[in-house]
């Protein structure tokens, strides 16, 4: 058998049983590998469920520092016996399948193009500890022990990191320190260690890159953070999966951070609502009332808050939405992700709408973005939703370090003050497109004693916010919010475009958590031949510079995580172009999309000249 | 009805300290159907904040939709209002008071907008406390859609249709009360001597503030066989007679002539119950849901004030925010600035 020999390049996958403790362990494992000096993306695969249920976690390793998913799998650490046959078969020919061999290993699932490892795990255990916790949770502590010896993980890092786990509860550190070490000397006395797939210390191996500042960071603890820095006081919520931890990040660091120093009270509200509807309704209550307001949720939420998108849509109310995609239609795969609210954000609610929607594509994104979102909610008048995913909201990225100008200024929009008021000449117009760029001015309710008061409705209302159903007057009001839509395009984030680096008439076009695994692809491909230009779609509307992109290239692929290339739909929808000139390539399985099946996909597609949509076929069919 | 109002003012109108005409509390012509009870409440409420001297500006008027939430148009032009969606007042309202706790919030609903489509939100701002008046303007049907019953339609009343109703009410002063809502009272919209102190007094309430008025439509539901009828409830209602007399007028300590009750509000004035069709404790709330129910059983209404409670403890206590309004917050305030980001970034090596 050919062992596959990989240093600092590889896929370890862990299968583990949910509610165990596993992910805290496997946790410590990426980020001993991190603080090595070598990029990690760890990705929790886990089920809508608390206890007892299969749960993976998935650890890419890549001195190059791509963090997307790579596709395969080399070692497989096994602890869970109800997923052991599939978990087998998923092994790279040539890797590792390290098992828990308290019970033999039945036979029938020996491969022998695979290593085998067995490590007794549940044996150690029962000699031991006699506490049923205990050895439920220090098998875990076993496993990565055993690991780092097989891979060359430093222990001393491991260690420390087990020092910072428990901080505060000092006398745990010993015990979890010794389950190490039960493990590391197993390994190390029945094995040849280390394995020819292992880590090195960055810097040993003579790496120029170094990724010392970088941080390992998920997207919606970014986001919540993000909340903070834009100024964001009051957030409205209702816990859904998975856009949960956003919200009770912004409360960890606003009971860290916004504590008013002279009265030791809350500068910032948190109102955990009866419902998505209500959670969206407080933003809007409190956004019209001047203070900056936000919600997460996801896809079922998103549905529910659309009826209150078209009103802060059409009664101009600026509200800050961070939708954190899971995969759908109606409850779908709570716990997986895909990029499948495409077209419903932004065309959430009834009537002519459109929102504004930025993509965020890193944990460091997720946290500028946010921030920017309510600069972005404030100047244009409107929602901003930012479209995350669980792939990046859920899971530690890799990412440079977060960043702030501390010369920048909120930008709180067109807002008049009393002083403002009193100093106009003509009637204040709530409606009023003084500067003909689509954006009227606003004032707070309690400004000023005679001027600048107006009725906030969703209803058809003149220039002066006066109710009226005159034809005139309504088409006005649309082609007006029409003009806002364009002028949003000069205020959201520009497309990130890369070129091959010589002339191609191939591009690339994706958003998100896509990013990662097609650049990854595109270099692949490049090394075969292939010349591919990309952009990355960081915002809604599409600014000229998007359309150009198209204009310029015979073919772009548009590569999604959803099942209806509903990118792709938007921009034929919003652009004028061709659209066979773009073709989807498609992955919806709830798992993040691989570099290996996009560069397949694109290979095929240039090879074939292939014009249907293409899509990951993993579905058997079943016969009745 | 009329269309326009007249320019012409009488010049001696009285004032009220603020130096403030009636006038000056006027919002934009009714729309509504010439007798809607809707407009009575609209000149209640109107007529509340001249005598309580409420700058105009500090009031925020917030509604859902139907013909009771058109109403915030027809009083106080000179607030702000929102018109939001139906049913969703109650979380609109939440967010605006969490931004500026400063403002007086009124609140106007309809039995379709609260008993209906808005009940869950309706309910949850009860357990919220929020400091603010909601006034329900119930009248058993709904108008903009012609007629059809509502859900605080009572079992067997017919409205123009003809058609009884089918289904048990919701009573939501009951619904209210039993919620742990700290300022509960049942009015009359033609009975303006009850509801204008009724309103000041909640407007005075620290907290949330029900008042459910029962308003007649006279479009769709002012029949002999509706139970929201003028004839109805005129011939039906107990009303307790009630006096708000503001604090700088009088310390809470005496007692009006006739006066059986005395309630003392948060900041020194008090609501004086006279006559109380129902000889109970305004403050225990046990008492309050059996009397609703004893006259529900002998099919009376109770109106007038019909519990508070002595220690209301709103929103922004319960989340410990600061005095100043979050909406005031400067930039130095919330922003934390680089600094804290190193750190940050540190922790997450």
């Amino acid at each position: 058998m050919r062992r596959i020999e990989a240093v600092n390049d590889f896929v370890i996958k862990f299968a583990n049983v949910n509610g165990t403790g596993s992910a805290s362990a496997n946790h410590m494992f990426a980020k001993s590998i991190f603080r090595m000096g070598i990029p990690v993306s760890p990705r929790n695969i886990f089920p809508s469920n608390i206890q007892g249920l299969p749960t993976w976690y998935e650890v890419r390793v890549s001195q190059k520092g791509y963090l997307g998913r790579r596709g395969g799998v080399d070692i497989l650490l096994c602890v869970n016996p109800q997923s052991m046959a599939d978990d087998i078969q998923s092994v790279e020919p040539g890797g590792y399948f390290i098992y828990d061999s308290s019970k033999p290993l039945d036979q029938r699932l020996r491969r022998n193009d695979v290593e085998f490892i067995g490590i007794p795990f549940t044996q150690m255990c029962l000699r031991e500890y006699d506490d049923a916790r205990q050895r439920l949770l220090f098998k875990n502590m076993i496993y990565v022990g055993a690991l780092a010896a097989l891979l060359n993980i430093d222990f001393a890092v491991l260690k420390d990191l087990v020092g910072d786990q428990f901080r505060g509860k000092e006398k745990l550190i010993t015990p979890n320190v010794h389950a190490m070490e039960l493990g590391y000397q197993y390994a190390t006395e029945n094995f040849d260690c280390p394995l020819s797939i292992r880590v090195e210390h960055a810097s040993e191996i003579g790496e120029h890159i170094s990724y010392t500042k970088h941080i390992l960071m998920d997207g919606n603890t970014a986001a919540g953070l993000g909340a903070i820095y834009g100024g964001a006081t009051v957030a409205g919520w209702y816990p859904i999966t998975p856009s949960t931890s956003v919200i009770e990040a912004f409360e960890r660091y606003a009971r860290r951070l916004r504590i008013d120093p002279g009265t030791g009270q809350n500068n910032f509200a948190i109102v955990q609502a009866e419902d998505e509807l209500a959670a969206m309704g407080i933003c809007i209550g409190a956004a019209w009332n001047g203070a900056r307001s936000f919600t997460a949720t996801s896809g079922p939420g998103l549905s529910l808050m659309s009826e209150f998108l078209g009103l802060a849509y059409f009664a101009e109310v600026p509200v800050v939405l961070v939708n954190v995609q899971r995969a759908g239609p109606s409850t779908g795969m709570p716990t997986r992700t895909q990029q499948p609210d495409i077209l419903a954000a932004a065309y959430a609610s009834h009537g002519d709408t459109k929102h504004v929607l930025l993509f965020p594509s890193t944990p460091k994104e997720c946290f500028d973005m946010t921030a920017q979102s309510f600069d972005l909610a404030d100047r244009l008048q409107t929602p901003i939703i930012l479209m995350s995913d669980l792939d990046l909201g859920m899971n530690d990225h890799m990412s440079p370090p977060l960043e702030w100008d501390d010369e920048r200024e909120f930008d709180r929009g067109k807002v008049l003050s009393a002083e403002d008021l009193d100093n106009m000449d003509e009637r204040f117009g709530r409606y009023l497109d003084t500067d003909e760029d689509g954006i009227p001015y606003r004032t707070y309710p309690g400004t000023h004693p005679e001027k600048g008061a107006f009725f906030t409705r969703g209803s058809s209302r003149d220039v002066y916010a006066t109710y009226t159903e005159d034809g005139e007057a309504y088409v006005h009001n649309m082609e007006r919010l029409l003009q806002k839509f364009e002028t949003a395009k000069e205020y959201v984030p520009a497309p990130k475009i890369k070129l091959a680096g010589k002339k191609t008439s191939v591009g690339a076009l994706f958003f998100g958590t896509t990013a990662s695994p097609c650049y990854e692809a595109i270099e692949m491909l490049a090394d075969e031949g292939s010349a591919i230009d990309t952009i990355r779609i960081r915002a809604f509307p599409f600014n000229a510079e998007v359309e150009q992109f198209i204009a310029d290239h015979d073919t772009v692929f548009v590569i999604e995580q959803n099942r209806d290339g509903q990118l792709r739909r938007l921009l034929i929808n919003e652009c004028e172009l061709p659209p066979n000139k773009l073709i989807s390539i498609l992955h919806y399985d709830g798992l993040p999309i691989t570099a290996r099946s996009i560069a397949m996909s694109m290979r095929d597609s240039l090879t074939t000249n292939k014009v249907t949509p293409i899509r990951r076929k993993t579905a058997k069919k079943v016969k009745s | 009805m009329s269309y326009s109002k007249p320019k012409f003012r009488h010049p001696d109108l009285p004032k009220n300290e603020l130096g403030l005409s009636k006038t000056d509390y006027e919002g934009a012509i009714s729309t509504l159907c010439a007798g809607c009870g809707h407009d009575s409440i609209s000149a209640a409420i109107l007529n509340a904040c001249f005598e309580m001297s409420i700058e105009p500006h500090r009031v925020a008027k917030l509604s859902g939709i139907g013909c009771s939430s058109k109403s915030p148009a027809y009083f106080l032009g000179k607030s702000h209002g929102f018109n939001s969606v139906h049913g969703r007042m109650p979380s609109v309202a939440t967010g605006a008071n969490l931004a500026n706790r400063d403002l007086i919030y009124i609140g106007i609903s309809g039995d379709g907008d609260t008993a209906s489509i808005g009940v869950g939100q309706f309910m949850h701002v009860v357990r919220r406390n929020l400091d603010m008046l909601y006034m329900v303007e119930n009248n058993g049907c709904y108008g903009l859609t012609k007629g059809q019953d509502s859900a605080t339609s009572d079992l067997g009343s017919a409205t123009k249709k003809g058609r009884p109703n089918m289904y048990e009410p919701i009573d939501l002063v009951a619904l209210a009360l039993r919620l742990g809502a700290t300022f509960v009272a049942r009015s009359f919209s033609g009975d303006k001597k009850q509801l204008e102190p009724l309103i000041k007094a909640a407007i005075t309430h620290k907290g949330f503030a029900l008042i459910d008025v029962i308003s007649p439509c006279v479009t769709f539901n002012n029949t002999a066989t509706s139970t929201k009828g003028y004839e109805y409830i005129r011939s039906h209602a107990d009303n307790m007679e009630v006096d708000f007399v503001p604090m700088r007028e009088e310390i809470c300590t005496s007692y009006k002539a006739g006066t059986t009750q005395q309630v003392c509000m948060h900041d020194g004035s008090s609501v004086h119950l006279h006559k109380t069709a129902a000889d109970f404790d305004i403050h225990d709330r046990q008492a309050a849901m059996e009397a609703v129910y004893d006259h529900k059983k002998e099919g009376r209404i109770l109106t007038g004030l019909l519990y508070m409670a002595h220690d209301s403890e709103d929103l922004h206590k319960v989340l410990d925010t600061v005095p100043k309004p979050l909406n005031a917050l400067r930039e130095d305030e919330l922003c934390p600035g680089s600094r804290f980001l190193n750190s940050i970034n540190e922790g997450l090596r």
